[in-house]
Protein backbone atom coordinates (compact mmCIF):
# COMPACT_ATOMS: atom_id res chain seq x y z
CA UNK A 1 0.00 0.00 0.00
CA UNK A 2 2.72 2.43 1.04
CA UNK A 3 4.69 1.32 -1.99
CA UNK A 4 1.87 2.22 -4.39
CA UNK A 5 1.70 5.65 -2.79
CA UNK A 6 5.45 6.07 -3.11
CA UNK A 7 5.40 5.05 -6.76
CA UNK A 8 2.83 7.76 -7.43
CA UNK A 9 5.25 10.40 -6.17
CA UNK A 10 8.61 11.68 -7.30
CA UNK A 11 11.04 14.01 -5.54
CA UNK A 12 12.91 16.60 -7.58
CA UNK A 13 16.57 15.54 -7.59
CA UNK A 14 17.68 19.17 -7.64
CA UNK A 15 15.50 20.63 -4.86
CA UNK A 16 13.77 17.65 -3.19
CA UNK A 17 10.22 18.95 -3.71
CA UNK A 18 7.63 16.15 -3.93
CA UNK A 19 5.44 15.94 -7.00
CA UNK A 20 2.59 13.68 -7.95
CA UNK A 21 3.40 11.68 -11.06
CA UNK A 22 1.06 12.23 -13.96
CA UNK A 23 0.61 10.33 -17.17
CA UNK A 24 2.43 12.07 -19.98
CA UNK A 25 1.81 12.01 -23.71
CA UNK A 26 4.63 10.92 -25.98
CA UNK A 27 7.39 13.49 -26.12
CA UNK A 28 6.14 15.40 -23.07
CA UNK A 29 8.27 16.00 -20.04
CA UNK A 30 7.43 17.05 -16.50
CA UNK A 31 9.47 19.77 -14.83
CA UNK A 32 9.79 20.73 -11.18
CA UNK A 33 7.35 23.50 -10.20
CA UNK A 34 9.93 25.04 -7.89
CA UNK A 35 13.35 24.84 -9.60
CA UNK A 36 12.52 23.87 -13.19
CA UNK A 37 14.57 20.64 -13.29
CA UNK A 38 13.30 17.90 -15.58
CA UNK A 39 11.55 15.30 -13.40
CA UNK A 40 10.71 12.60 -15.93
CA UNK A 41 9.89 12.19 -19.58
CA UNK A 42 7.80 9.93 -21.69
CA UNK A 43 9.68 8.78 -24.75
CA UNK A 44 7.98 6.98 -27.59
CA UNK A 45 9.22 3.54 -28.62
CA UNK A 46 12.25 4.13 -26.43
CA UNK A 47 13.48 0.54 -26.10
CA UNK A 48 13.54 -0.25 -29.84
CA UNK A 49 15.12 3.05 -30.82
CA UNK A 50 17.77 2.94 -28.10
CA UNK A 51 18.62 -0.66 -28.98
CA UNK A 52 18.97 -0.11 -32.72
CA UNK A 53 21.03 3.05 -32.26
CA UNK A 54 23.29 1.36 -29.72
CA UNK A 55 23.79 -1.60 -32.06
CA UNK A 56 24.84 0.84 -34.80
CA UNK A 57 27.16 2.54 -32.31
CA UNK A 58 28.75 -0.81 -31.56
CA UNK A 59 29.61 -1.36 -35.23
CA UNK A 60 30.80 2.22 -35.65
CA UNK A 61 33.02 2.20 -32.56
CA UNK A 62 34.86 -0.82 -33.94
CA UNK A 63 35.30 0.88 -37.33
CA UNK A 64 36.42 4.10 -35.64
CA UNK A 65 39.17 2.30 -33.73
CA UNK A 66 40.43 -0.18 -36.31
CA UNK A 67 41.25 2.21 -39.17
CA UNK A 68 43.51 5.29 -39.08
CA UNK A 69 41.60 8.56 -38.63
CA UNK A 70 44.35 10.89 -39.78
CA UNK A 71 47.53 10.60 -41.82
CA UNK A 72 50.32 13.13 -41.46
CA UNK A 73 52.70 13.65 -44.38
CA UNK A 74 55.81 15.81 -44.14
CA UNK A 75 58.97 15.71 -46.26
CA UNK A 76 58.25 12.25 -47.56
CA UNK A 77 57.50 10.88 -44.12
CA UNK A 78 54.09 9.38 -43.50
CA UNK A 79 52.59 8.89 -40.06
CA UNK A 80 49.18 7.26 -39.58
CA UNK A 81 47.26 7.48 -36.33
CA UNK A 82 44.48 5.40 -34.83
CA UNK A 83 42.32 6.82 -32.06
CA UNK A 84 44.46 4.81 -29.65
CA UNK A 85 47.88 5.76 -31.05
CA UNK A 86 47.91 8.86 -28.87
CA UNK A 87 47.38 6.72 -25.78
CA UNK A 88 50.37 4.57 -26.71
CA UNK A 89 52.51 7.63 -27.48
CA UNK A 90 51.63 9.37 -24.19
CA UNK A 91 52.53 6.17 -22.37
CA UNK A 92 55.92 6.02 -24.13
CA UNK A 93 56.53 9.66 -23.15
CA UNK A 94 56.08 8.59 -19.51
CA UNK A 95 52.78 10.43 -19.26
CA UNK A 96 50.98 7.32 -18.02
CA UNK A 97 48.29 9.29 -16.16
CA UNK A 98 47.32 11.18 -19.31
CA UNK A 99 47.44 7.97 -21.36
CA UNK A 100 45.03 6.25 -18.95
CA UNK A 101 42.71 9.26 -18.88
CA UNK A 102 42.52 9.56 -22.68
CA UNK A 103 42.06 5.80 -23.00
CA UNK A 104 39.29 5.79 -20.40
CA UNK A 105 37.16 8.79 -21.39
CA UNK A 106 37.89 8.61 -25.13
CA UNK A 107 37.52 4.91 -25.91
CA UNK A 108 37.02 2.57 -22.94
CA UNK A 109 34.05 4.24 -21.22
CA UNK A 110 32.10 4.74 -24.48
CA UNK A 111 32.74 1.08 -25.30
CA UNK A 112 31.66 -0.09 -21.84
CA UNK A 113 28.58 2.10 -22.07
CA UNK A 114 27.61 0.49 -25.39
CA UNK A 115 28.24 -3.03 -24.03
CA UNK A 116 26.30 -2.23 -20.86
CA UNK A 117 23.27 -0.87 -22.69
CA UNK A 118 23.18 -3.87 -25.05
CA UNK A 119 23.63 -6.29 -22.15
CA UNK A 120 20.68 -4.82 -20.25
CA UNK A 121 18.32 -3.91 -23.09
CA UNK A 122 18.62 -6.89 -25.46
CA UNK A 123 17.18 -9.36 -22.90
CA UNK A 124 14.60 -6.74 -21.79
CA UNK A 125 13.39 -6.64 -25.38
CA UNK A 126 12.74 -10.39 -25.11
CA UNK A 127 11.03 -9.90 -21.75
CA UNK A 128 13.91 -11.24 -19.69
CA UNK A 129 16.39 -9.79 -17.29
CA UNK A 130 20.07 -10.51 -17.77
CA UNK A 131 22.27 -11.64 -14.90
CA UNK A 132 23.20 -8.69 -12.63
CA UNK A 133 21.27 -6.37 -14.93
CA UNK A 134 20.57 -3.87 -12.15
CA UNK A 135 24.22 -3.26 -11.11
CA UNK A 136 25.22 -3.17 -14.79
CA UNK A 137 22.62 -0.52 -15.58
CA UNK A 138 23.66 1.47 -12.51
CA UNK A 139 27.22 1.35 -13.88
CA UNK A 140 26.00 2.56 -17.30
CA UNK A 141 24.22 5.51 -15.67
CA UNK A 142 27.32 6.38 -13.63
CA UNK A 143 29.55 6.27 -16.74
CA UNK A 144 27.37 8.76 -18.56
CA UNK A 145 29.30 12.04 -17.97
CA UNK A 146 32.66 10.28 -18.37
CA UNK A 147 32.20 9.06 -21.96
CA UNK A 148 33.55 12.03 -23.91
CA UNK A 149 33.71 11.10 -27.58
CA UNK A 150 32.18 14.36 -28.77
CA UNK A 151 34.87 16.27 -26.87
CA UNK A 152 37.49 13.99 -28.45
CA UNK A 153 36.16 14.98 -31.89
CA UNK A 154 36.67 18.67 -31.09
CA UNK A 155 40.22 17.78 -30.02
CA UNK A 156 40.71 16.15 -33.43
CA UNK A 157 39.47 19.31 -35.17
CA UNK A 158 41.78 21.58 -33.17
CA UNK A 159 44.75 19.27 -33.84
CA UNK A 160 43.90 19.29 -37.56
CA UNK A 161 43.81 23.09 -37.64
CA UNK A 162 47.17 23.26 -35.86
CA UNK A 163 48.87 20.91 -38.32
CA UNK A 164 47.25 21.74 -41.63
CA UNK A 165 49.49 24.74 -42.31
CA UNK A 166 52.83 22.97 -42.24
CA UNK A 167 52.08 19.42 -43.33
CA UNK A 168 49.72 17.44 -45.53
CA UNK A 169 46.90 15.94 -43.49
CA UNK A 170 44.73 13.21 -44.97
CA UNK A 171 41.52 12.39 -43.12
CA UNK A 172 40.91 8.68 -42.82
CA UNK A 173 37.76 6.62 -43.11
CA UNK A 174 37.60 6.01 -39.38
CA UNK A 175 36.97 9.71 -38.81
CA UNK A 176 33.64 9.33 -40.61
CA UNK A 177 32.81 6.28 -38.51
CA UNK A 178 33.73 8.35 -35.46
CA UNK A 179 31.39 11.20 -36.43
CA UNK A 180 28.65 8.64 -37.09
CA UNK A 181 29.33 7.05 -33.71
CA UNK A 182 28.94 10.38 -31.91
CA UNK A 183 25.62 10.98 -33.68
CA UNK A 184 24.21 7.51 -32.96
CA UNK A 185 25.34 7.62 -29.32
CA UNK A 186 23.83 11.08 -28.82
CA UNK A 187 20.58 9.91 -30.39
CA UNK A 188 20.60 6.74 -28.25
CA UNK A 189 21.05 8.94 -25.16
CA UNK A 190 18.18 11.15 -26.25
CA UNK A 191 15.85 8.19 -26.80
CA UNK A 192 16.86 6.22 -23.74
CA UNK A 193 14.20 6.39 -21.04
CA UNK A 194 16.03 5.40 -17.85
CA UNK A 195 12.89 5.73 -15.78
CA UNK A 196 11.01 3.10 -17.78
CA UNK A 197 14.07 0.83 -17.98
CA UNK A 198 14.25 0.84 -14.17
CA UNK A 199 10.53 0.02 -14.08
CA UNK A 200 10.98 -2.89 -16.47
CA UNK A 201 14.05 -4.17 -14.67
CA UNK A 202 11.99 -4.25 -11.49
CA UNK A 203 9.08 -6.27 -12.90
CA UNK A 204 10.93 -8.66 -15.20
CA UNK B 1 8.03 31.19 -2.05
CA UNK B 2 5.83 28.96 0.06
CA UNK B 3 7.50 28.05 3.33
CA UNK B 4 5.36 24.93 3.53
CA UNK B 5 6.89 23.22 0.50
CA UNK B 6 6.60 19.47 1.00
CA UNK B 7 9.97 17.94 0.33
CA UNK B 8 10.96 14.29 0.46
CA UNK B 9 13.14 15.05 3.49
CA UNK B 10 10.21 16.64 5.36
CA UNK B 11 8.02 13.64 4.52
CA UNK B 12 10.78 11.34 5.89
CA UNK B 13 11.29 9.86 2.45
CA UNK B 14 14.56 9.12 0.72
CA UNK B 15 14.79 9.76 -2.99
CA UNK B 16 17.18 7.45 -4.82
CA UNK B 17 19.93 9.42 -6.52
CA UNK B 18 20.30 6.73 -9.18
CA UNK B 19 16.77 5.69 -10.21
CA UNK B 20 14.65 8.36 -8.48
CA UNK B 21 12.51 5.81 -6.61
CA UNK B 22 11.18 7.12 -3.30
CA UNK B 23 11.91 4.94 -0.30
CA UNK B 24 10.66 5.15 3.28
CA UNK B 25 13.41 5.91 5.76
CA UNK B 26 12.21 3.31 8.30
CA UNK B 27 13.78 1.48 10.06
CA UNK B 28 15.17 4.63 11.69
CA UNK B 29 18.62 5.53 10.55
CA UNK B 30 21.41 4.98 13.00
CA UNK B 31 24.77 6.56 12.44
CA UNK B 32 26.47 3.56 10.90
CA UNK B 33 23.65 1.70 9.17
CA UNK B 34 22.89 2.29 5.52
CA UNK B 35 19.59 2.01 3.70
CA UNK B 36 19.55 0.84 0.10
CA UNK B 37 17.08 1.61 -2.65
CA UNK B 38 14.30 -0.98 -2.98
CA UNK B 39 14.56 -0.85 -6.75
CA UNK B 40 18.22 -0.44 -7.76
CA UNK B 41 20.10 -1.20 -4.54
CA UNK B 42 21.93 2.13 -4.47
CA UNK B 43 22.85 3.43 -1.04
CA UNK B 44 20.33 6.06 0.03
CA UNK B 45 21.02 9.44 1.60
CA UNK B 46 18.63 12.29 2.23
CA UNK B 47 21.45 14.62 1.18
CA UNK B 48 24.79 13.63 -0.33
CA UNK B 49 27.07 12.74 2.60
CA UNK B 50 29.67 15.39 3.53
CA UNK B 51 28.64 17.28 0.42
CA UNK B 52 30.12 20.64 1.39
CA UNK B 53 33.39 19.32 2.83
CA UNK B 54 34.03 17.07 -0.15
CA UNK B 55 33.13 19.74 -2.69
CA UNK B 56 35.42 22.25 -0.90
CA UNK B 57 38.32 19.83 -0.74
CA UNK B 58 38.06 18.95 -4.43
CA UNK B 59 37.61 22.60 -5.43
CA UNK B 60 40.61 23.77 -3.40
CA UNK B 61 42.77 21.00 -4.88
CA UNK B 62 41.62 22.07 -8.36
CA UNK B 63 42.41 25.73 -7.60
CA UNK B 64 45.92 24.86 -6.48
CA UNK B 65 46.57 22.75 -9.57
CA UNK B 66 45.10 25.43 -11.80
CA UNK B 67 48.25 27.54 -11.29
CA UNK B 68 50.83 25.00 -12.63
CA UNK B 69 48.29 23.99 -15.29
CA UNK B 70 48.60 27.47 -16.75
CA UNK B 71 52.28 28.15 -16.06
CA UNK B 72 53.88 24.84 -17.04
CA UNK B 73 54.01 23.80 -20.70
CA UNK B 74 51.14 21.53 -21.75
CA UNK B 75 53.28 20.34 -24.66
CA UNK B 76 56.65 20.92 -26.26
CA UNK B 77 57.33 20.99 -29.98
CA UNK B 78 60.87 19.67 -30.49
CA UNK B 79 62.38 20.52 -33.85
CA UNK B 80 66.04 19.97 -34.77
CA UNK B 81 66.93 19.54 -31.13
CA UNK B 82 65.27 22.75 -30.03
CA UNK B 83 62.17 22.57 -27.88
CA UNK B 84 59.45 25.18 -28.00
CA UNK B 85 57.14 24.87 -25.00
CA UNK B 86 53.44 25.72 -25.34
CA UNK B 87 51.20 26.73 -22.45
CA UNK B 88 47.41 26.78 -22.63
CA UNK B 89 47.42 30.51 -23.31
CA UNK B 90 50.25 30.45 -25.87
CA UNK B 91 48.34 27.71 -27.72
CA UNK B 92 45.35 30.05 -28.03
CA UNK B 93 47.57 32.97 -29.10
CA UNK B 94 49.21 30.79 -31.78
CA UNK B 95 45.74 30.01 -33.16
CA UNK B 96 44.84 33.71 -33.22
CA UNK B 97 48.09 34.54 -35.03
CA UNK B 98 47.33 31.82 -37.57
CA UNK B 99 43.99 33.59 -38.23
CA UNK B 100 42.02 30.61 -36.96
CA UNK B 101 39.68 32.78 -34.94
CA UNK B 102 36.69 30.41 -34.51
CA UNK B 103 38.99 27.60 -33.34
CA UNK B 104 40.90 30.03 -31.11
CA UNK B 105 37.60 31.11 -29.58
CA UNK B 106 36.60 27.49 -29.05
CA UNK B 107 39.87 26.60 -27.31
CA UNK B 108 39.79 29.81 -25.27
CA UNK B 109 36.26 29.02 -24.14
CA UNK B 110 36.93 25.34 -23.34
CA UNK B 111 40.37 25.69 -21.76
CA UNK B 112 40.24 29.06 -20.02
CA UNK B 113 36.67 30.34 -19.64
CA UNK B 114 35.04 27.06 -18.60
CA UNK B 115 37.55 26.03 -15.87
CA UNK B 116 37.59 29.54 -14.34
CA UNK B 117 33.82 29.98 -14.44
CA UNK B 118 33.36 26.48 -13.11
CA UNK B 119 35.64 27.04 -10.12
CA UNK B 120 34.03 30.42 -9.38
CA UNK B 121 30.54 29.01 -9.68
CA UNK B 122 31.21 26.06 -7.34
CA UNK B 123 32.83 28.40 -4.80
CA UNK B 124 29.87 30.77 -5.04
CA UNK B 125 27.38 27.91 -4.62
CA UNK B 126 29.28 26.58 -1.60
CA UNK B 127 29.53 30.01 0.07
CA UNK B 128 25.89 30.84 -0.61
CA UNK B 129 24.76 27.58 1.01
CA UNK B 130 27.04 28.12 4.01
CA UNK B 131 25.75 31.66 4.56
CA UNK B 132 22.13 30.40 4.30
CA UNK B 133 21.46 32.73 1.40
CA UNK B 134 17.84 32.87 0.26
CA UNK B 135 18.72 34.92 -2.81
CA UNK B 136 17.57 33.63 -6.24
CA UNK B 137 17.25 29.98 -5.28
CA UNK B 138 15.99 28.94 -8.69
CA UNK B 139 18.76 30.71 -10.59
CA UNK B 140 21.38 29.16 -8.35
CA UNK B 141 19.93 25.71 -9.08
CA UNK B 142 20.13 26.47 -12.81
CA UNK B 143 23.72 27.62 -12.31
CA UNK B 144 24.44 24.27 -10.67
CA UNK B 145 22.96 22.34 -13.61
CA UNK B 146 25.09 24.35 -16.07
CA UNK B 147 28.21 23.84 -13.96
CA UNK B 148 27.59 20.12 -13.83
CA UNK B 149 27.03 19.79 -17.58
CA UNK B 150 29.76 21.97 -19.03
CA UNK B 151 32.90 20.67 -17.30
CA UNK B 152 33.66 17.83 -19.69
CA UNK B 153 34.24 20.22 -22.62
CA UNK B 154 37.51 21.38 -21.07
CA UNK B 155 39.08 18.07 -22.09
CA UNK B 156 39.54 19.32 -25.70
CA UNK B 157 43.16 20.34 -25.07
CA UNK B 158 44.06 16.98 -23.56
CA UNK B 159 42.67 15.10 -26.57
CA UNK B 160 44.42 17.54 -28.91
CA UNK B 161 47.79 16.86 -27.25
CA UNK B 162 47.25 13.12 -27.51
CA UNK B 163 46.51 13.42 -31.25
CA UNK B 164 49.46 15.75 -31.92
CA UNK B 165 51.78 13.38 -30.04
CA UNK B 166 50.47 10.48 -32.12
CA UNK B 167 50.96 12.22 -35.46
CA UNK B 168 54.05 14.37 -35.06
CA UNK B 169 56.90 12.00 -34.29
CA UNK B 170 59.47 12.56 -37.02
CA UNK B 171 62.46 12.19 -34.69
CA UNK B 172 64.83 15.07 -35.60
CA UNK B 173 62.48 17.09 -37.81
CA UNK B 174 59.59 17.51 -35.40
CA UNK B 175 58.28 15.73 -32.34
CA UNK B 176 55.51 16.80 -29.99
CA UNK B 177 55.71 15.77 -26.35
CA UNK B 178 53.10 16.24 -23.66
CA UNK B 179 54.23 18.45 -20.79
CA UNK B 180 53.57 18.49 -17.03
CA UNK B 181 51.04 21.33 -17.46
CA UNK B 182 48.77 18.91 -19.30
CA UNK B 183 48.72 16.54 -16.31
CA UNK B 184 47.81 19.41 -13.98
CA UNK B 185 45.15 20.67 -16.37
CA UNK B 186 43.61 17.21 -16.76
CA UNK B 187 43.57 16.94 -12.95
CA UNK B 188 41.76 20.31 -12.71
CA UNK B 189 39.08 19.11 -15.14
CA UNK B 190 38.57 15.79 -13.35
CA UNK B 191 38.62 17.35 -9.86
CA UNK B 192 36.07 20.04 -10.77
CA UNK B 193 33.82 17.39 -12.32
CA UNK B 194 33.96 15.44 -9.06
CA UNK B 195 33.44 18.65 -7.06
CA UNK B 196 30.26 19.48 -9.00
CA UNK B 197 29.12 15.90 -8.54
CA UNK B 198 29.73 16.08 -4.77
CA UNK B 199 27.74 19.27 -4.32
CA UNK B 200 24.11 18.64 -3.44
CA UNK B 201 21.83 21.31 -4.99
CA UNK B 202 19.05 20.39 -2.54
CA UNK B 203 21.12 22.17 0.12
CA UNK B 204 20.33 25.43 -1.71
CA UNK B 205 16.64 24.87 -0.95
CA UNK B 206 17.02 23.55 2.60
CA UNK B 207 17.36 27.14 3.79
CA UNK B 208 13.61 27.63 3.16
CA UNK B 209 12.94 24.77 5.60
CA UNK B 210 15.07 26.39 8.31
CA UNK B 211 13.38 29.75 7.76
CA UNK B 212 9.95 28.25 8.33
CA UNK B 213 11.04 26.74 11.66
CA UNK B 214 11.94 30.14 13.09
ZN1 LIG C 1 13.08 21.04 -8.16
ZN1 LIG D 1 17.25 3.41 -6.80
Amino acid sequence: MIRILLEALIACHNCDLLHQRRFLQHGEWASCTRCGACLYQHKQDSLNRTLSLTLSSFILIIGANVFPFMTFKLQGRVQEALLLTGVQELYLQEMGVLAILVLAVGVLFPLLKIFGILYVLLPLKLGRRSWKAIPVFRFVETLHPWAMMEVYLLGVIVAYVKLVDFATIVLGSSLYAFVGLILTMAAADAFMDSESIWDELEVS
Amino acid sequence: MSSLALTAARASLLSCHMCHRLNTSSPPLSADSTVCCSRCGMELHSRKPNSLARAWALTLAAMILYVPANILPIMTVISWGEGEPDTILSGVIALIEADMLPIAALVFFASITVPVLKLLSIIYLLLSVQTHSTWRLKDRTTLYRLTEGIGRWSMIDIFMISILAALVKLEAIATIEAGPGAVCFAAVVVLTMFAAESFDPRLIWDVTEQASHD
